[in-house]
């Protein structure tokens, strides 16, 4: 694997090099956070930000996105019949994505990459992407991705991982998309490929947040999911969504028309399994109509119904994004604990 | 790979007022591009999404036989946004029509069985069209004896009527047909509940005999003993659920009972699958 070295005072003018060939997206500012969001061609990605409050899914998967046009006009030949909604589909590149949420795409990508289906919306998106990430050295409190599967130097999804070296970055380029990448910034300067191994011990070593999870492909779901817990865990629950919003590995949305006379948009939105509009049938029955039934499926779905249909690890990265903006404190750790140590009485 | 949302554009050819209330309509579509029909080429049991430009989609199941060719037919309550709007429609107008989705009915695999087909309220339609597709001569000698119970409130509720009073005149199906009540004094059929006339017209569950089973929760609720009691063992009998959808795909998350999703890993299920499901509702 090619191991490039990019001194810092060549950073920018490489971004810049990138921006003919690429739309770039990376964290900035925004009021008193970073977000991820398509940069300006003055921006340049802001390395020194810990975490964003929202994950970059919305580069692959915007919160609200157009998927088809139509016309409801009865003059227009073509009227009421489903059009391609305008899209591009040019490369693009994420700079300086944490691997955690690098490996939230991979995991998603399995529920929108299926041998009966492919979603064209989300997949010609995530391939034409180009993914440089860049390795946490100084993770926060709330990060457990060690014990879900992740790690601060963890390469799944990227192209290129880059190491904060002070006064360059060593960039691992990880597939030929990634060298292209580079070669297209103008970095050649051979690097240094020993640095990565310690420096990822030292960021893992950090990492003192352990959740439990082994146990839990060898539950029992039925057992789980009757659990006496489920209702006390979820007291304080608000029902808000948030958390749902912020995660990388949350991809549940809804499918809605916008109408402006008599032209329309068939939108898809992300939505909220801590809505109860999301499972309501027409009759107004409703399989959820209850706080902890719907906070009970949020954290099944992560750590028990996905565990078993996958068989790759939770639908969790440990991101933290949840615990640190959770209303209620509601943390995903101490949920995964008592889950994983349940007992059903005999 | 063709775009899994993209509805195929059809036309209304046909509506029919289906109950006495009128809030059930049957609708058959034409494609607008015949080669979409056979693209859309599809088994007993599956549904689609109808897709109204503007008012949005919903998944409705499959009322037609794929051994009726020239058009798709849907049978369709009237309740919310979708299908009220869908209920003023015109013959003539042009909508979508997106699938076909979900698993079937695995009747390919019950050649040489008897097959009891029980059904309440208007979640017959799927049936309707196991019925008419077993019921073709060359289908119907490759299966064994075929029993039908439907049940409805009351006799103006039955669904495809002129069709069902054909159907019980033969002697290659045991039709009964059952109302909740009726002071109809031609009534010549049974009254009470589905569950009731199980108990008494079903033949014994065997090795050779299987159940397909679909009707509103409490139908369900109480036909299952009823079932046990007459021999039917878990995995000989087949039931398809409802849940709210939007993507029908298997990719928007909203439908799923435990790990599985009701659009692509349903709607049809073996009891005895079920039985492992976790109980929503609780
Ligand atoms: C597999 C399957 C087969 C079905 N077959 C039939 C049928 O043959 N005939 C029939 O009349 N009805 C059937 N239904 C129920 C039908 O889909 C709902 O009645 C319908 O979606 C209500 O839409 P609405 O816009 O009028 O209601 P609203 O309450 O306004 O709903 C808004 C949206 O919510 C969703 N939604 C609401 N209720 C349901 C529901 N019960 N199931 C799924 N999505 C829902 C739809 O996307 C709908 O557009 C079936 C449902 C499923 C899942
Ligand atoms: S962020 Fe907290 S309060 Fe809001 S829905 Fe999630 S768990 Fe509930
Ligand atoms: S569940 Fe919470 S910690 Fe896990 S990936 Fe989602 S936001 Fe991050
Ligand atoms: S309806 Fe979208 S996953 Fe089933």
């Amino acid at each position: 694997m090619k191991v490039i070295k990019i001194d810092k005072n060549i950073w920018a003018g490489g971004i810049d090099s990138l921006r003919s060939g690429y739309r770039l997206f990376g964290p900035v500012m925004q009021g008193d956070a970073h977000e991820y969001k398509e940069l300006t061609s003055d921006e340049t990605p802001d390395m020194a930000y810990t975490n964003t409050r929202l994950s970059p899914k919305s580069v692959v998967f915007p919160q609200s996105e157009p998927m088809f046009t139509y016309s409801l006009d009865e003059n227009n030949p073509e009227h009421h019949i489903l059009k391609d909604a305008p899209k591009d589909y040019s490369p693009r590149a994420v700079i300086g994505m944490r691997p955690c949420d690098a490996k939230a795409l991979s995991l998603v990508r399995m529920n929108f990459d299926t041998e009966e289906y492919r979603d064209p919306f989300w997949m010609n998106s995530y391939d034409a992407t180009t993914f440089v990430g860049l390795a946490c050295d100084s993770p926060c409190e709330t990060c457990f991705c060690t014990s879900a599967g992740c790690g601060p130097y963890h390469e799944e999804g990227f192209d290129v991982l880059l190491s904060d070296c002070g006064d360059a970055y060593e960039a691992k380029a990880l597939t030929e998309k990634g060298e292209k990448l580079l070669a297209a910034a103008g970095w050649t300067a051979e690097g240094d490929a020993s640095v990565f191994e310690p420096k990822k011990a030292e960021a893992e070593a950090k990492i003192v947040c352990k959740v439990e999870s082994s146990n839990l492909r060898g539950k029992n779901s039925l057992d789980l999911y009757d659990a006496p817990f489920w209702k006390e865990l979820s007291f304080a629950c608000i029902n808000c969504g948030t958390c749902t919003y912020a995660c990388p590995t949350c991809w549940c949305f809804d499918i809605q028309d916008e109408n402006k006379g008599t032209e329309g948009v068939r939108m898809r939105n992300w939505d909220s399994c801590m809505t109860s509009l999301f499972t309501l049938h027409g009759s107004g029955h409703n399989p959820r109509d209850q706080k902890h039934q719907r906070f009970r499926q949020r954290f099944m779905h992560k750590l028990k119904y996905f565990v078993d249909k996958y068989d790759k690890g939770l639908m969790c990265v440990g991101c933290g994004r949840c615990v640190q903006q959770c209303p209620a404190n509601i943390d995903i750790r101490t949920i995964c604990n008592k889950m994983n140590g349940y007992e059903a009485a005999s | 790979m063709q775009n899994p949302y993209k509805a195929y554009p059809v036309r209304i050819d046909d509506i029919q007022v289906a109950t006495a209330d009128k809030t059930l309509r049957t609708f058959k579509f034409v494609f607008l591009n015949p080669e979409d029909e056979e693209k859309f080429s599809y088994h007993v049991g599956q549904f689609a999404e109808l897709s109204i430009p503007g008012q949005g989609e919903i998944p409705i199941g499959i009322a037609s036989s794929p051994s009726e060719k020239g058009f798709v037919m849907f049978t369709v309550f009237r309740t919310g946004k979708v299908t009220s709007h869908l209920h003023n429609m015109k013959v003539g107008d042009i909508m979508g029509l997106r699938g076909p989705l979900g698993n079937w009915y695995p009747i390919e695999n019950l050649e040489g069985k008897n097959i009891v087909i029980i059904g309440a309220g208007f979640a017959f339609t799927t049936l309707r069209s196991t019925i008419k597709y077993l019921l073709e001569p060359e289908n119907r000698k490759r299966y064994g004896r075929l029993d039908v119970i439907y049940g409805a409130r009351n006799p103006g509720m039955i669904l495809y009527k002129d069709e069902l009073v054909e159907w019980e005149k033969r002697d290659d199906i045991n039709l009964n047909l059952t109302v909740d009540g009726t002071d109809d004094p031609d009534w010549k059929y049974h009254t009470g509940f589905v569950p009731t006339i199980t108990e008494t017209q079903a033949p014994q569950g065997d090795d050779d005999t299987y159940a397909i089973l679909c009707g509103p929760p409490m139908m369900l609720k109480f036909t299952k003993p009823v079932l046990d009691k007459l021999g039917y063992q878990a995995d000989h009998i087949f039931m398809s659920l409802e849940n709210r959808m939007k993507c029908g795909i298997g990719m928007c998350g909203r439908c799923n009972i435990g790990k599985e999703l009701v659009c692509k890993d349903g709607p049809v299920f073996t009891l005895d699958k079920l039985n492992e499901m976790p109980e929503e509702d609780q």
